[in-house]
């Protein structure tokens, strides 16, 4: 019984969001505001589940790590934002975490990205075969991407003529993301409608 | 040439309905249309098939409803082939909202193929930190797992007895709908030399095949398709493949629309650059 | 002196630069005190969340309050709010977690925030759909190859490429794997090196703007 009425409510409030295609109305509007509270007390309801009580109280209370007490201080003052005269706590827990992520952000660029990518772009070429062919192109590409990028110097003359060059292979990627793009959005109305057919009017004849 | 120049001004709204239509229709008559897997895939149902019996598997559910259609097929296909083969997975969320999702799939397989919680599998449920995260598990996972997802101890299960770090999971598969991919990459896969495999929606698909060229990641599942073609080599199609039919004509279509509305356009265009020449 | 930006600067800076550190030399103490402050991050981290659903709250207790244009709705979002929070307390008492499967909370997750949220981006396909047929035009060289790319791409990654011809896919791997790939390479190289640029001048206190 409870899963037949979970199953109207969903199909309900799918046809609230899709109600918007014919134009903005009320049944849209509430379905947007619902889905945004709903959320909203999802992540706070999380929040404490799954940071404060299995990462702070339980090892402070049970196992006895007071010195948790110092990030749960900094989480705290994180809160003083709200507070206008004392708001420039909050500026410690952001440096805090702003600092973590930029140290870690450094080494792990250079290792985990930049210098592998170089790597792998430095290709054989030896032979005159497609996988040659390829290579070069893998290449050139990279480079006169990095060039059309480069708003340092004017784009004239041969750096001009490898800016253009890069442009027609951002054209090439954009539009390979476009069609995967068109790919993702036509998936979830697929999930969506297949909902609607077959868990939603299936249930009404039955099946 | 009139009836093109109309065409190029009709409501949106029929635009729609045509778009609705084509993808219902299919998803009705159910029409056969070949899958075949492509290498990045079968690159990462090799690798996984290949394992060693016993090996556990670490799953990144980093995903929402947002993009379930994708994901959770791939999802259930992984999981069937980790089971099959006597594998564990162990599974974390750096995606709230994915949580659940991760825990449904996990449970149904789990159940379909009579795998025993703390035993074949784990769920250690979302942590935040994110990229603090991939890098502390990179010495103890208990740092940010001390628990479950229902909040057990997890020295209390036998499956985490000999797990630590990266070094004791075979493959980290991370199931993708931004880019937390790419710190998985940086992180566990740069500095732990973890090895990875990715499950991108297909809006991303495409920014990862750079990791996959420098074998950064050893296969990329992306979108439906993906998921479609992971279901083939299973061998148990399910939603993915039932969704390919609708995939494909509603591809036709769009592509259509593309070719009549640019039709339109040049012949409105030569219509005008006519007009000024008089 | 406490209220000035110094005291966070330097916090910054000690942190970023023990993160590098412990990057090249992990044994202790570096090790230690890089997993303890990356421990402490984490659960730093879980409080933006309160942040951010205090935000949203207070925006919209304050339209209910001055009776703004559609106040009603936002009595929705409270409701709503209310509903979750509830159900998430009761669902902690009742099975020690609101994730249980039993419970109202994974009720409303399933009925109300999967739907809401599935539907929400699925709209996106329509609107894909109208503005291929009313705004993506081939105005010059460069959009013609986008389309021309975009085509060959959607008709390739789909099963009816295959029945229309073999080499569609075939074609559309290659491009995916040479081209398109060497142009994302390209670009996310640039923006590597952007962050890079941006970390290192946040450890050095010269990129202020988080602070304001």
């Amino acid at each position: 019984m409870a899963t037949t009425i979970g199953i109207w409510i969903a199909a309900g409030l799918t046809l609230f969001i899709y109600s918007f295609l014919y134009k903005d109305n009320p049944f849209y509007k509430f379905a947007e505001h619902l889905y945004v509270g709903i959320t909203a007390g999802y992540w706070l309801i999380y929040t404490w589940a799954y940071t404060i009580q299995p990462m702070l109280l339980e090892p402070i209370f049970k196992n006895k790590e007071f010195i948790l007490i110092i990030p749960a201080f900094f989480g705290i003052i994180m809160l003083t934002r709200w507070f206008p005269s004392i708001s420039w706590l909050s500026r410690w827990s952001i440096a805090f975490t702003v600092g973590i992520g930029a140290g870690l952000g450094v080494t792990g660029s250079i290792q985990g990205f930049i210098l592998p990518q170089l790597r792998s772009t430095i290709l054989p070429i030896t032979g005159f075969n497609f996988a040659t062919f390829n290579n070069l192109l893998i290449i050139f590409g990279v480079i006169t991407t990095l060039i059309y990028f480069y708003f340092s110097k004017e784009h004239k003359g041969v750096f001009g003529q490898g800016a253009k060059i890069g442009m027609t292979f951002i054209m090439i990627a954009f539009g390979a993301s476009f069609g995967y793009t068109v790919m993702a959005r036509i998936s979830l109305l697929i999930g969506r409608i297949y909902f609607l057919m077959f868990d939603w009017i299936g249930m009404l004849f039955g099946k | 040439m009139k009836i093109f120049e109309k065409m190029a001004h009709i409501d949106r709204r029929y635009i729609y309905i045509l778009i609705a239509i084509v993808v219902i229709v299919p998803l009705l008559i159910k029409p056969k249309l070949p899958i075949i897997p492509t290498k990045p895939v079968k690159d990462i149902f090799d690798y996984v098939e290949n394992l060693p019996q016993g090996s556990n598997i670490l799953i990144s559910i980093d995903y929402d409803a947002a993009s379930m259609p994708e994901q959770q097929p791939f999802l259930e296909a992984l999981l069937r082939q980790c089971f099959r083969n006597k594998l564990k997975p162990v599974m974390i969320v750096q995606w709230q909202l994915g949580a659940p999702l991760g825990t449904q799939g996990l449970e149904k397989i789990a159940k379909e193929c009579n795998a025993i919680y703390g035993i074949d599998y784990i769920n250690l449920g979302y942590r935040p930190g994110y990229v603090a995260q991939m890098v502390g598990i990179g010495r103890e996972i208990r740092d940010y797992f001390s628990v479950d997802y229902k909040n057990v101890s997890v020295d209390s299960f036998p499956i985490m007895k000999n797990i630590h770090n990266y070094n004791d999971f075979a493959l980290l598969l991370g199931l993708e709908a931004g880019a937390t991919y790419l710190a998985w990459v940086e992180y566990a896969g740069g500095r732990f030399k973890q090895k990875i495999a990715l499950s991108l929606n297909a809006v991303s698909a495409p920014d990862a095949y750079y990791f996959y060229q420098s074998k950064q990641i050893i296969g990329l599942v992306g979108g439906m398709k993906g998921s479609a073609e992971y279901e083939v080599l299973e061998n148990k199609p399910d939603l993915a493949v039932a969704g390919m039919a609708s995939q494909s004509y509603s591809h036709i279509v769009i592509i259509l629309f593309i070719i009549f509305g640019n039709i339109a356009f040049f012949i409105e265009k030569n219509r005008k650059r006519k007009e000024g020449g008089k | 002196m406490l209220k000035g930006k110094n005291i966070p600067l330097a916090i910054t800076f000690i942190v970023g630069i023990i993160m590098i550190v412990s990057f090249f030399i992990p044994h202790r103490p570096f090790g230690d005190i890089e997993q303890i402050s990356l421990r402490w991050y984490s659960i730093i981290a879980g409080f933006t969340m309160v942040l951010g659903v205090d935000s949203l709250l207070g925006l919209h207790f304050r339209k209910i309050k001055r009776k703004e244009e559609n106040w009603i709705h936002s009595i929705f979002l409270i409701a709503g709010f209310v509903m979750v929070f509830i159900a998430g307390v009761w669902g902690t008492i009742q099975y020690g977690s609101a994730f249980d499967e039993r419970s109202f909370f994974t009720y409303i997750y399933n009925y109300f925030i999967v739907p809401l949220q599935a539907t929400m981006f699925s709209l996106l396909a329509f609107f894909v759909a109208s503005a291929s047929y009313r705004a993506f035009r081939a105005r010059n060289r460069d959009a013609a190859l986008l389309l021309i790319t975009a085509v060959i791409v959607m008709l390739g990654r789909v099963p009816i490429g295959e029945v229309i011809s073999p080499y569609l896919p075939k074609f559309t791997d290659w491009i995916m794997e040479v081209p398109q790939m060497a142009a994302k390479r390209g670009i996310g190289l640039g923006i590597a090196l952007g962050s890079l640029g941006v970390a290192i001048r946040i450890i050095l206190g010269i990129e202020r703007s988080y602070l304001s």
